[in-house]
């Protein structure tokens, strides 16, 4: 497997509340290679984006945040505000779901890109910066680049925005992309055409690109490899195919199944709804909402291990496969 | 031949902006739906899709009276609506309720949920005992009776939408205009609203307008659905026809651009790439508004705007260069 580019330890970040602790992100392990496309999956409350805010190190300093985020081989957890302001758009940089608020409105788009530029490249120059501004903007597909450049926010459309956005994202070739929700805000004709420039970065400049979504659609269709994530936890990893074709954690498979099919007359819920994250029930988090659940299940919580081609964290998983088989 | 529950015709209805550039007061106008017609049976779903700005919400407004229609007819169970008096429009929104798209923003919070479900009781003026009637209608949609008497922020999306769809249900209604009614609830949670609505259906045969960005939701409820693009209804058909025979290049790439969540089947199928964004509603396109997007537009799209046109497939579609 190519290099390893991020790699996060039993990552734990609590914020604390007027009404006691709450565990947002309760030991997260998560690796991203080189050059791929990582999905992660979960619904709201599940920590997604947590996860990856920690990384960044754009939390507030109310969040306790514990374990251990290697970047390149530098540990970015309790990094001086130097080597994060090295690291934000430099080696890694992070897109979100809305563009109009990542956007300055009061600068025109060609200086938001050089911005970014002489923030990482001091040695720029101010006509080499705004060249290679240009040059982004057309990298991510906007028409008439040199005349746009010199245009403000306002006079895009929501998907030229996303587009603005991701060409600052990439201005200093990072190796990591995180890309939060970034077509969520987006009609599905946009969505595809933005799915398709971030898949051209990954595939012309080798940047990973760790995809957060809800949208199991979306993660079909472009991620390598995908994090299944539930009440903080990583519940379930694997190739997408694979996790497509025999998810093994009872989570993924409510997930799926929860989803319209063709010819599917009655859809199957998952019961109940997400624990409320100040008080996690003990245990698997999923256990209270999950239809195989045992005393085992409520013992202590559970961690990712090995099975078949996937990981998962359900102590169950080899008996509720043979159950499918023979059902 | 038997009347449709709801019958709109020739349906436009434009909003004036008003904006002052410098000295000159300049008005222009958003046509946000423009002529649109179409009819649901009772018992029946129409599912409407369509990207932002493309109008769908405003037809449901429309439906329900709650904004001024431009022009055109809409009739619900024979009568036309607009020009009748308070008091007859009282008596004919009894049966015409809507659900909205967010669970948070449509309850009061300072009202228990008991309180909010019996609302249009009161304002109705309906006899009985109220607290009786929200009880059933509390289980009725998978809630406990005693919830009653708890407030909004006690539950979560997916209850909360429950609320409302209780309390769109307690008059009785003919058609329920259900807008955007998943979009804000996890997948999870959608599966179960959505069968929801398909047993209340079943139970009690109300007629739906479903409004939705979701074409696979759509796909799962709807009996026939209607495609809007910028103001206009492109395409409109039984389920069937709409979705294995797309005739209007618009829904076919809208139907393309949905990812399926299978990445096999999802990465082995052709796609058509839309270019661009939705066209500004004041300014339509002249002739056919999708052909600035289409890859099939030539002069005569520019020209004259197409009608709908029934297909050999069953549905109509407005297209010079149909599938």
């Amino acid at each position: 497997m190519s290099e390893l580019v991020l790699s996060i330890r039993d990552l734990r970040v609590t914020f604390d509340t007027p009404l006691g602790p709450l565990e947002a992100v309760r030991g997260v392990d998560l690796d991203v290679h080189a050059g791929e496309m990582m999905g992660v999956v979960g619904e709201s409350g599940s920590g997604k984006s947590v996860t990856f805010l920690a990384a960044m190190g754009l939390l507030p300093h109310q969040a306790k945040v514990s374990g251990s985020v290697m970047l390149n081989g530098q540990e970015m957890l309790g990094a001086s505000n130097k080597v994060l302001r090295n690291m934000r758009g430099g080696l890694m940089s992070m897109i979100f779901q809305d563009p109009l608020s990542a956007l300055n409105p009061v600068h025109r788009v060609g200086d938001q890109i050089v911005e970014m530029l002489k923030a990482h490249q001091q040695k720029m120059s101010d006509k080499d910066a705004a060249k290679r501004a240009v040059e982004l903007l057309d990298i991510v597909g906007i028409p008439q680049a040199s005349e746009r450049a010199h245009q403000y926010p306002h006079e895009f459309s929501g998907g030229m925005r996303q587009r603005v956005v991701i060409a600052i994202a990439i201005a200093n070739n990072p190796k990591v992309l995180i890309a939060d929700e970034p077509t969520t805000a987006l009609d599905v004709t946009v969505q595809a055409q933005i799915l398709e420039v971030i898949e051209r970065v990954q595939k012309s400049f080798g940047t990973a690109v760790v995809l957060i979504t809800h949208d199991l659609g979306v993660i079909a269709r472009v991620a390598d490899r995908v994090n299944v994530m539930y009440a903080g936890c990583n519940v379930e990893k694997g190739g997408v195919e694979s996790l497509f074709d025999h998810p093994s954690h009872p989570y993924t498979r409510g997930l799926l199944a929860s989803l319209p099919h063709e010819g599917v007359e009655r859809l199957t819920p998952i019961t109940g709804f997400p624990p409320n994250m100040l008080m996690p029930p003990p245990g698997c988090g999923f256990a209270p909402r999950c239809s195989h659940v045992t005393d085992a299940c409520l013992a202590s919580l559970p961690s990712l291990r090995t099975f078949s081609d996937l990981e998962t964290a359900c102590i169950r998983a080899e008996e509720l496969v043979v159950k499918a088989g023979l059902s | 031949m038997n009347q449709p529950l709801l019958q709109v015709e020739n349906l436009v209805k434009n909003f004036e902006l008003r904006a002052n550039s410098g000295i000159r007061k300049t008005k222009r106008i958003v046509q946000a739906v423009s002529d649109v017609s179409f009819s649901v049976d009772k018992g029946q779903t129409l599912g409407i899709v369509g990207e932002s700005g493309s109008g769908k919400t405003t037809v449901g407004r429309c439906i329900l009276q709650l904004l001024d229609i431009t022009s055109g007819t809409i009739s619900f169970e024979g009568k036309t609506l607009g020009g009748l008096s308070f008091e007859e429009m009282r008596q004919i929104r009894r049966k015409m309720q809507i659900v909205f798209q967010d669970p948070f923003a449509s309850l009061d919070p300072k009202m228990t949920v008991g309180s909010s479900i019996a609302e249009p009781l009161v304002v109705q003026g309906v006899a009985g005992n109220h607290e009786e009637k929200v009880a059933s209608l509390l289980e009725l949609v998978g809630l406990a009776a005693d919830h009653a008497k708890r407030f909004p922020h006690e539950f979560s999306g997916g209850q909360r939408q429950r609320v409302g769809i209780a309390r769109a249900l307690a008059l009785d209604p003919a058609l329920i205009v259900l807008d955007e009614p998943v979009s804000a609830l996890d997948v999870s949670i959608q599966a179960g609203v959505v069968n929801l609505f398909g047993d209340l259906q079943k139970r009690l045969g109300m007629s739906y307008v479903f409004i939705a960005h979701d074409l696979s939701v759509v796909r799962h409820i709807a009996d026939r659905v209607a495609v809007m693009y910028l103001g206009k209804i492109v395409e409109i058909g039984d389920k069937k026809s709409i979705y294995e025979h797309p005739t209007h290049p618009y829904t076919k790439a809208l139907l393309s651009a949905v990812p399926i969540p299978n990445p096999t089947t999802e990465r082995s199928r052709s796609r058509i790439m839309l270019e661009g964004d939705v066209p500004s509603p004041v300014n339509p396109p002249s002739g056919c508004r999708f052909r600035t997007r289409c890859w099939k537009a030539t002069e005569l799209c520019a020209s004259s705007e197409p009608q709908l046109v029934v297909r050999p497939t069953g549905q109509l579609s407005a297209c010079h260069f149909p599938e």
